[in-house]
């Protein structure tokens, strides 16, 4: 079953620029993507359209059943609770701790506390920072920073888990870290996941799923594939 | 049970998010407390003022004075019904006979005395009057006119020119007031809306990681909300103070009056809570407006 179904998306910002170009693909359930690209491919505008933080200027983003292009400003946050979002600066709360920064994922959405603090739990361990759940982010290396944000991201258990360059700011092992911790949620919950990155030699070590953009057009869909530096 | 699991956890964060943000509270509250102190006096200005006018006014009596063929039954229910007939008098009128003019004023001096008691009964040169308040002062004239006309009606006099002078005082003064307070209450709005903003830009982080977290706009506005009504009751706390002790002191000081007899304050009690609670309300309102329309910017990410 498809995840995502997106037909004909057309992106021109308002300074007149196309970022994508007719762009039409399909991600099952389950499914492990990298997006690649260089700068201007147009990667990270078809990552932001997923969570509507960007519409296409026309075609249909259908993400579980969700319009996503004709999605109200209000109706955002019922997107927002299937997917979880990962960005490469963490974009965590630095006044609270680490439990707090996962907890807070919850709360916005109104849970129960029991369940709060069983799901928090989880998703911490899941990421393998149990030990630090009283510590600050400020207090972390950059790799565990970004596994409080996977944990945050998944804390609901969405369908769907987008990451943003998630590596960009980590050196190679991290990077290989995090990645085996985003392998892990896969593999274990079952959670699709969206990947844009450049981190060539990931995308080569993984064989997954490889979408290439170049240009703002799809230039390879890729069941299990490699970084082809020919196409980028 | 979800929305009162929520509400209360909106408390405990506007609570945790202003002790968190200390010293931009602070500053907010601060800004507030000023603003306030300023609205609280203007309040104060503006009700002793009002109250003040209304002293006056209720003091305008008019004296009706009746020729000398009035006679007793004339005096005490034909003119009497004719003059309370009219709209804009206070019933019951006052009456004063002749013989209570004459005694009051034999009372006042000897000389008068002296003189006095020489007229024999039935030969009293005073008149019979009536004294008569108005319900709205400003047809008084009108009013005396209509006396005017009533039979066997001699004099009328009501301090004509110096009463209508004084409406017209008074009638600028509220006015004043009245726009004073107004423009205090939108400076303050305006001053207010921008030290939350401040705030609130400050935690534009925290509302963009809410977004994106699956917050619904509502959710994610009302412990702003919260917290700008908290931030404008903590405000209006010294200017309560000060309006309570301060008028207090003030009035015992001047012993109730300034100036002199005339200018009468408001006594203290209640009238001090009623204005401690308006600013209470003022502070509360302004700060909820403030917060609401600060936070909409962010919501759009």
């Amino acid at each position: 079953m498809d995840l995502i179904n997106i037909k004909h998306v057309n992106k021109v910002y308002k300074n007149g620029v196309t970022a994508i170009y007719d762009l039409s693909l399909k991600i099952k359930k389950g499914d492990f993507v990298f997006v690649i690209g260089g700068s201007g491919s147009g990667k990270s505008t078809l990552i932001k359209m997923l969570y509507r933080e960007e519409r296409p200027t026309s075609g249909e983003i259908i993400l579980g059943g969700l319009n996503v292009a004709k999605l109200r400003n209000s109706k955002v946050y019922k997107l927002r609770r299937k997917l979880g979002i990962v960005f490469q600066d963490y974009r965590l709360l630095p006044k609270l701790t680490v439990y707090e920064n996962v907890a807070f994922a919850l709360e916005a959405i109104g849970a129960r506390k029991e369940e709060i603090k069983k799901k928090t739990i989880k998703a911490i361990d899941l990421v393998g920072l149990k030990s630090k759940l009283r510590t600050y982010p400020t207090e972390l290396s950059g790799g565990e920073q970004q596994r409080v944000a996977i944990a945050r991201a998944i804390v609901n258990n969405p369908k769907l888990l987008i990451c943003d360059e998630p590596t960009g700011n980590l050196d190679p092992d991290m990077s290989r870290e995090i990645v085996s911790v985003l392998d892990t949620i896969n593999k274990e919950v079952g959670t699709t996941i969206i990947m844009a990155t450049h981190d060539r030699e990931i995308v080569n070590e993984m064989k997954k799923h490889v979408i290439a953009l170049k240009d703002g057009r799809l230039v390879k869909d890729f069941e299990k594939g490699t970084y082809d530096n020919e196409v980028i | 049970m979800k929305l009162f699991r929520m509400f209360g956890r909106y408390v405990r964060d506007a609570f945790k998010s202003v002790s968190r943000n200390l010293s931009l509270s602070i500053a907010s509250i601060s800004c507030i407390s000023i603003t306030l102190i300023v609205v609280g006096i203007a309040l104060v200005l503006s009700f002793n003022v009002d109250n003040f006018a209304k002293i006056i006014k209720r003091d305008v009596t008019i004296v009706v004075f009746l020729n000398q063929e009035t006679t007793e039954d004339e005096f005490n229910h034909t003119i009497k019904a004719k003059i309370e007939k009219l709209q804009n008098v206070e019933k019951p009128i006052v009456l004063k006979s002749k013989e209570e003019s004459k005694k009051e004023m034999m009372a006042e001096s000897d000389v008068f005395k002296a003189t006095m008691e020489t007229w024999p009964e039935e030969d009293n040169p005073l008149r019979d009057s009536y004294l008569i308040k108005v319900k709205d002062i400003e047809q008084i004239k009108d009013t005396v006119q209509k006396i005017k006309t009533i039979d066997k009606v001699e004099v009328v006099d009501y301090g004509e020119g110096m009463v209508e002078q004084l409406i017209e005082a008074f009638k600028l003064v509220e006015k004043i007031t009245i726009i004073i307070v107004a423009i205090l209450i939108v400076v303050t709005v305006f001053l207010i809306i921008n030290t939350i903003k401040l705030t609130i830009f400050s935690r534009k982080r925290e509302i963009s990681i809410m977004r994106l977290v699956g917050a619904s706009n509502i959710s994610i506005k009302i412990p702003f909300i919260i917290e700008g009504m908290l931030i404008g009751a903590l405000g209006s706390i010294i200017p309560i103070v000060v309006v309570i002790y301060g008028y207090s002191a003030l009035y015992e000081k001047f012993g109730g009056q300034l100036f002199s007899a005339l200018i009468k304050l408001i006594s203290p009690e209640p009238f001090i809570y009623i204005v401690a609670s308006a600013v209470l309300v003022i502070g509360i309102l302004v700060g909820m407006l403030g917060s609401g329309r600060a936070v909409r910017k962010y919501l759009k990410v």
